[in-house]
């Protein structure tokens, strides 16, 4: 293999592993613009969306159907979590509420290991394991679902806030929270559609993620520290900023992996991150002012 | 017949006891004004009302039903809309989508083709919001965020609507417009709770008012009766004692 193939490779590998962190990024930016918190759960809905996909293929479920079971299930998940570890904290200040998304990230990831235990698991990939091939390499198609469905799921996202009433009514509670609720705007409904919309995206990360990557019990930490400096370099407040922020992790990740050592690569991809954090402390999109 | 009835309200701002047995009602299809200096309690009371900050004591009744405590939302769909001090809009948004989230609860149980009516007669009544309709909210001037802001409020069909301050930081020119405007509205039948600093132009508008002075009720009477008041005159429009 000719390096320029290499480099195509090690590229779309970054792409799509990028795009998952970036889906990771929005959620947390999403969560963030309605409640002002940061979920240091994000992650796990990850790794939970991949670990249920395979417990329902395992149980032999159709594939499509298991990937939309997994991403309902989580999404159930999130709900139930902020009834119960959110809801009840309402009008305590941002510090306990983030050590309340860590609890809610150890309990998730405790409970996985118990069900599933520690080891990596693999999905069965969506339309076969046969590469493309272009050049001298060959693309994985299963890369090709993850950047589909994370641009298809990102592009859903920037309609829904754009063009709907409860985007709208979200972004409205980002803006000016007390305003949102004089002019009649439930927070706590807001704070809820956050949290689902955001386990949603993270979950399909992980479900069709995991056929390339496998999944285990404690990779969901890996996700939400990748996702939240993904939102960071983007701004944190801006969607798009996020995605673009995690592409840009992916990419420095699976380069590094590549020509340098795989043992090594997170550690460069934090290193980038810093330098970039240095360069533009107001992330890659400069926020729009109020 | 009073619209809105306050009974002997408590309640604490900041570790302070910032009101001290406040009692009011205002008048359907009138302008009520609640006149005091800056820090006198006046934002305190509409947001006891409006159930943004609880009462430690006393009752909240709108329409002969006790709604004290109740949240921001569920004011708004009984019919009761703040609108707040400094406009508060949502800058980043088009003006239309302002006026939009201002019907965001009937919106959201279906009311389409009603609403989209009012929006019509909202911007008749302000033309300048139909001109700005595509354009960010943050790009307007102060007065005619102001507009929006009322605006954006009565879309949520208000039967009673509460003001703050609608005159802070506005040119004299735009203050008087948003004054008339509220006159306007009294004449379109909606009951109006009007929190003014500037007690002179709040007077020429209202039809009853009450003062405030920390905390407390100190006076209250119809417009003229407020007007003529040599306490009024000399600590609220600037008169000297030989005017007086």
């Amino acid at each position: 293999m000719s390096l320029a193939d290499q480099l195509l490779q090690y590229l779309i590998t970054g792409v799509s592993v990028g795009m998952v962190y970036g889906l990771v990024g929005l959620g947390i930016t999403i969560i963030f613009n309605a409640t002002g918190i940061i979920n240091f759960a994000q992650g796990e809905f990850v790794m939970l969306g991949g670990m249920i996909a395979v417990a329902l293929t395992a149980a032999r479920l159709p594939l499509a159907a298991a990937v939309i079971l997994a991403v309902a299930a989580v999404t159930m998940v999130a709900l139930v979590t902020e009834r119960l570890a959110i809801r009840p904290l309402r009008g305590a200040s941002v510090i306990p509420l983030i050590i309340a998304t860590i609890g809610v990230s150890l309990i998730l990831q405790g409970g996985a290991k118990l069900v599933w235990g520690p080891e990596a698991v693999r999905l069965p990939a969506f339309s076969g394991e046969q590469p493309i091939r272009i050049g001298g390499g060959g693309i994985d198609p299963q890369r090709l679902w993850v950047m589909g469905l994370a641009a298809l799921s990102v592009a859903a996202v920037q309609l829904f806030f754009k063009y709907t009433l409860a985007g709208k009514a979200m972004r409205a509670c980002a803006i000016n929270r007390a305003a949102a609720r004089l002019v009649g705007i439930s927070i706590d409904r807001m704070v809820r559609l956050s949290f689902a919309m955001s386990a949603a995206l993270a979950a399909l990360g992980g479900v069709v993620l995991t056929p390339v990557a496998l999944m285990q019990c404690s990779q969901g930490t890996h996700y939400t520290l990748t996702g939240f400096l993904a939102a960071v370099l983007g701004g944190l407040g801006s969607g798009l900023g996020a995605v673009l922020g995690g592409i840009l992790l992916g990419i420095v990740e699976s380069l590094s992996a590549g020509f340098i050592s795989s043992g090594y690569s997170k550690a460069i991809a934090l290193a980038v991150a810093l330098v970039v954090l240095w360069w533009r402390p107001e992330g890659l999109v400069r926020r729009r002012q109020a | 017949m009073s619209l809105l009835r306050l009974s002997s309200i408590t309640a604490d701002y900041g570790g302070l006891q910032a009101l001290r047995g406040i009692s009011l009602h205002a008048n359907e299809g009138e302008i009520t004004a609640l006149l005091g200096a800056n820090g006198a309690g006046k934002s305190t009371i509409l947001n006891v009302i409006c159930g943004v900050v609880p009462p430690r004591s006393g009752q909240v009744i709108f329409d002969e039903e006790n709604i004290t405590g109740l949240a921001p939302e569920r004011l708004v769909q009984k019919g009761l809309t703040q609108v707040p001090e400094g406009r508060q809009v949502f800058g980043e948004l088009s003006v239309r989508d302002n006026l939009l989230l201002g019907a965001y609860s009937r919106l959201h149980r279906g009311d389409r083709s009603q609403v989209h009516q009012d929006l019509e007669e909202i911007c008749r009544l302000f033309p300048v919001l139909r001109e700005a309709s595509s354009r960010r909210a943050g790009t307007l001037s102060g007065g005619e965020q102001q507009m929006l802001a009322i605006g954006r409020a009565l879309m949520s069909a208000p039967r009673l609507l509460l003001l703050d301050e609608p005159s802070s930081g506005l040119a004299p020119m735009a203050m008087a417009e948003v004054f008339r405007k509220i006159e306007a509205l009294r004449e379109l039948g909606t009951t109006i709770l009007l929190v003014e600093q500037n007690v002179s132009a709040a007077l020429q508008i209202a039809d009853r008012g009450y003062v405030l002075e920390v905390g407390q009720m100190v006076l209250e009477g119809s417009c003229d009766e407020l007007l003529s008041n040599r306490d009024v005159r000399r600590a609220y429009l600037g008169k000297d004692y030989e005017e007086v």
